[in-house]
């Protein structure tokens, strides 16, 4: 064999491949010139950037970030002044993206599993309606609902003296061109009980829930844990109310000039942001929910009757575990478009990171790489986070198969 | 024995015809019996969704069909109270939503290209039709090359600047641009991942990762604001093409993820039968992988072109007026402005977006069904 192939390489007969047909060779050739085009693009670039820059007559560096920022902010979280520096301003969206995100998300889910079962009801109705929210809703750009929300829904609802004239002068609940305005629970001396005894409700649930299920294991007994909990819940922190002697008192919006004070009012960017971005994200959810619970096959179902299970024990204990491995990877990316979305926000003047830090400050300071390159780096930090733990989640969920 | 068969009451020599079946299971009452009112819970939403459709269709009908101003020159005319969609805005502005203000004398270009365009689409997406290779071919290269001819207007036509572009006309510009940009540059994307070549490699997870993981929105900021600062004094792209860029680049690293998920389910004996064929790495590719993989990837792929088509949309907040942007300029004309104006533009945007969305979403089910073998 080894002298044949000798003679039919023939003309090379030292048995060395040519180094145009190594891979080897290739490979590090090809990656060499990469690297070279890479390397020349940059350097291009940063020396193009700082000519311009310098021309521009723009500073460089990170050192705004301590100047005073001089703007308001509709929303703010944490103590913020038009005296605040930049840096405060930056946490200040941050902090607004976050909450955006964490109730769109919260809210997005809830709607995405309720239409997601929805859509497998045998119910014709139920099914057909959640079948048209899915379809409308995922083929409209999210954009345009933002918009829709903001400037044909919310910005024609009445003025606030418009809505005070129905209200009264205590206004418990107004829905205006200028926000949601609710009642503001005030704690007076004691209020704290109350907080404990939250607190205590919820402990003593997780405990019950443990002796419940240690004492079924042993004897087979059930106990109804959900009902004694919510009862809990529900029962100590009244109670609590009630011995403190009702230390909670509600501050009602009143109208003052043209506007209302008071109260707990919710901007209407807000609402439109929220609104879009849960009701769009919810409709991909939907069709996560459902792909997910026709992944587990019948026969599961089937097994799970032939035990005697009841249909709602079935999906608790057969369906919804293993339709929640499929479900979960998606989601997740779901609720990570669903942060990436929020920056939509600069559109209608919701004061988020990209709003304020990409909006106000890059106009203010037009230190556009430096700003630009912080904003972007923030989103990839955080998909990056959230990958790495959908990565783990997934290694520790997956099933293992031969 | 014949008085033995009289003594038998009754033999039947026919089969007895079928009875009906019972009212509660056959016709209307039982289709709704069965459907709405199976088991109380059922009966329970049943009546919670008729309640919801009461409340929420009439008066959408009412708004849009019924109240609806159809013909109007103004503000005028849809202001009266208790009016609702104002149609006329939108008929008035028809042309503005489709062409932007590109020239009205040039407009037959716009119409033109969009003929050439539907006569590439429609051949490619109906699968018995022959000639995919070279259709794909004209819808690649010729069909760009001739779209941008007749669109900026080179060899004696007219030119007309981007800036005049609008609607429609932008949206798809935008939305095609980044498919036909992004479909090449995401397979070699998808393959670079896949190398053995572990610089290569990291570049395409870098490169990918990074466009994944920041919002569009940043990446137009990033291309309208921060590419000029990097190129040579005197060189700059105009709005158009720089938000082309970013689209192009952002939607690349999606689709090389799509194309990789292609990859990764072909067997490994596919490649390795490749190899012993003796194709090289390239020819093994074209010929082997990627006809299977990208089969696979198609409605990932056409699910792509849908996040790509929507996000179009957002070219708006770098100042450029796509569709939704037109009808948002529109909006503040004061010829038109009135209550009804905005919710009836959006309405008709999202409306035109559907469209096109649903359209290709049917299309990608149609796909898979027929592309499904039906293993698992």
């Amino acid at each position: 064999m080894a002298h044949q192939a000798g003679v039919e390489t023939g003309a090379d007969d030292s048995g060395r491949v040519s180094l145009m047909n190594d891979p080897k060779a290739r490979g590090f050739v090809f990656q060499a010139l990469l690297i070279v085009a890479v390397a020349a693009m940059v350097w291009s670039g940063v020396t193009n950037a700082i000519d311009n820059l310098a021309r521009a007559g723009i500073a460089s560096g990170f050192g705004f970030f301590g100047e005073r920022a001089g703007f308001d902010i509709g929303q703010t979280l944490i103590p913020y002044t038009n005296d605040s520096s930049y840096l405060r301003a930056f946490f200040v969206g941050l902090l607004n993206t976050m909450v955006v995100g964490v109730i769109g998300i919260f809210v997005a889910t809830i709607i995405g599993f309720v239409v997601g079962l929805a859509r497998l009801s045998k119910n014709y109705l139920v099914q057909k309606f959640a079948t048209v929210y899915v379809e409308v809703l995922r083929n409209v750009p999210l954009l345009l609902q933002l918009l829709f929300w903001y400037k044909a829904v919310l910005s024609i609802l009445p003025s606030p003296r418009e809505a005070a004239q129905e209200a009264g002068v205590e206004i418990a609940f107004s829905i205006n061109n200028r926000g949601l305005y609710l009642p503001r629970v005030v704690p007076e001396n004691g209020a704290s009980l109350i907080g404990y005894a939250i607190v205590a409700a919820l402990l003593a649930w997780f405990f019950i829930g443990r002796w419940a299920k240690k004492r079924q294991i042993e004897t087979g007994q059930q106990f109804p844990v959900f009902l004694t909990g919510l009862g809990l819940l529900i029962v100590l922190p009244v109670l609590a109310f009630l011995v403190t002697g009702m230390p909670l008192a509600l501050e009602y919006a009143s109208l003052q000039g043209f506007n209302m004070v008071g109260g707990w009012v919710i901007q209407p960017e807000f609402m439109a942001l929220l609104l879009g971005l849960a009701l769009y994200t919810a409709s991909f959810i939907a069709e996560i929910v459902r792909a997910g619970i026709l992944a587990v096959s019948r026969g599961q179902t089937e097994a799970s009757y032939a035990l005697g299970l009841r249909p709602n024990l079935t999906s608790r204990l057969v369906i919804v575990p293993q339709a929640m491995r499929v479900i979960i990877p998606p989601l997740t990316s779901q609720f990570l478009n669903l942060t990436k979305n929020s920056s939509l926000a600069v559109a209608i003047g919701y004061p988020d990171l990209v709003s304020i830090f990409g909006g106000t400050v890059l106009n203010q300071t037009g230190q556009a790489v430096e700003v630009i390159s912080i904003t972007m780096l923030v989103y990839l930090a955080l998909s990056l986070l959230t990958s790495a733990f959908m990565n783990w989640f997934n290694s520790r969920v997956s099933l293992v198969e031969r | 024995m014949d008085n033995n068969t009289q003594s038998i009451a009754f033999v039947r020599t026919e089969e007895s015809p079928a009875t009906a079946p019972p009212s509660t299971s056959s016709g209307v009452g039982g289709w709704i019996r069965e459907n709405l009112f199976a088991t109380p819970r059922d009966t329970v939403l049943s009546i919670l969704t008729i309640l919801l459709l009461i409340w929420m269709v009439p008066p959408i009908v009412d708004w849009a069909f019924i109240s609806a101003v159809w013909t109007g020159e103004g503000r005028e005319d849809c202001i009266v109270p208790g009016a609702g969609a104002c149609w006329a805005f939108v008929e008035a502005k028809f042309g503005q939503f489709i062409y932007g203000r590109y020239p009205i004398e040039e407009r037959w270009r716009v119409d033109l290209t969009g003929l050439l365009l539907i006569a590439g689409l429609v051949p490619i997406a109906i699968p018995s039709i022959p000639y995919k290779r070279e259709n794909a071919l004209y819808l690649l290269v010729v069909f760009p090359i001739l779209a941008f001819i007749l669109l900026t207007g080179q060899f004696g036509l007219e030119p007309v600047e981007t800036a005049l572009w609008g609607g429609l006309l932008v949206t798809l510009v935008v939305a095609i641009v980044g498919i036909v940009v992004s479909f090449p540059l995401g397979i070699l994307l998808a393959l670079g991942r896949r190398s053995e070549m572990p610089i290569v490699k990291m570049f395409c997870i870098i490169f990918i990762e990074f466009w994944r993981g920041v919002p569009l929105i940043t990446v137009l900021f990033m291309s309208s604001v921060m590419l000029p600062l990097f190129l040579p004094e005197g060189v700059s792209f105009d709005k158009l093409l720089r938000a082309l860029i970013g689209v192009a680049l952002f939607s690349s690293a999606y689709m090389a993820e799509v194309i990789r998920g292609g990859l990764q389910a072909i067997p490994k004996g596919q490649y390795e039968a490749a190899n012993a064929m003796a194709l090289t790495f390239w020819q093994g590719t074209r010929l082997v992988i990627m006809p299977q993989a990208l089969k696979l990837v198609i409605p990932g792929i056409v699910n792509t072109f849908i996040g790509l088509f929507k996000d179009t949309s957002l070219v708006l907040i770098i100042g450029l007026f796509d569709l939704l942007g037109i009808v948002q300029q529109n909006m503040t004309d004061p010829n038109w402005i009135s209550p009804a104006t905005p919710a009836t533009g959006f309405v008709f945007a999202a409306f035109v977006f559907f469209i096109f969305c649903f359209g290709m979403s049917r299309y990608s089910a149609y796909m898979e069904r027929r592309l499904d073998t039906g293993h698992k």
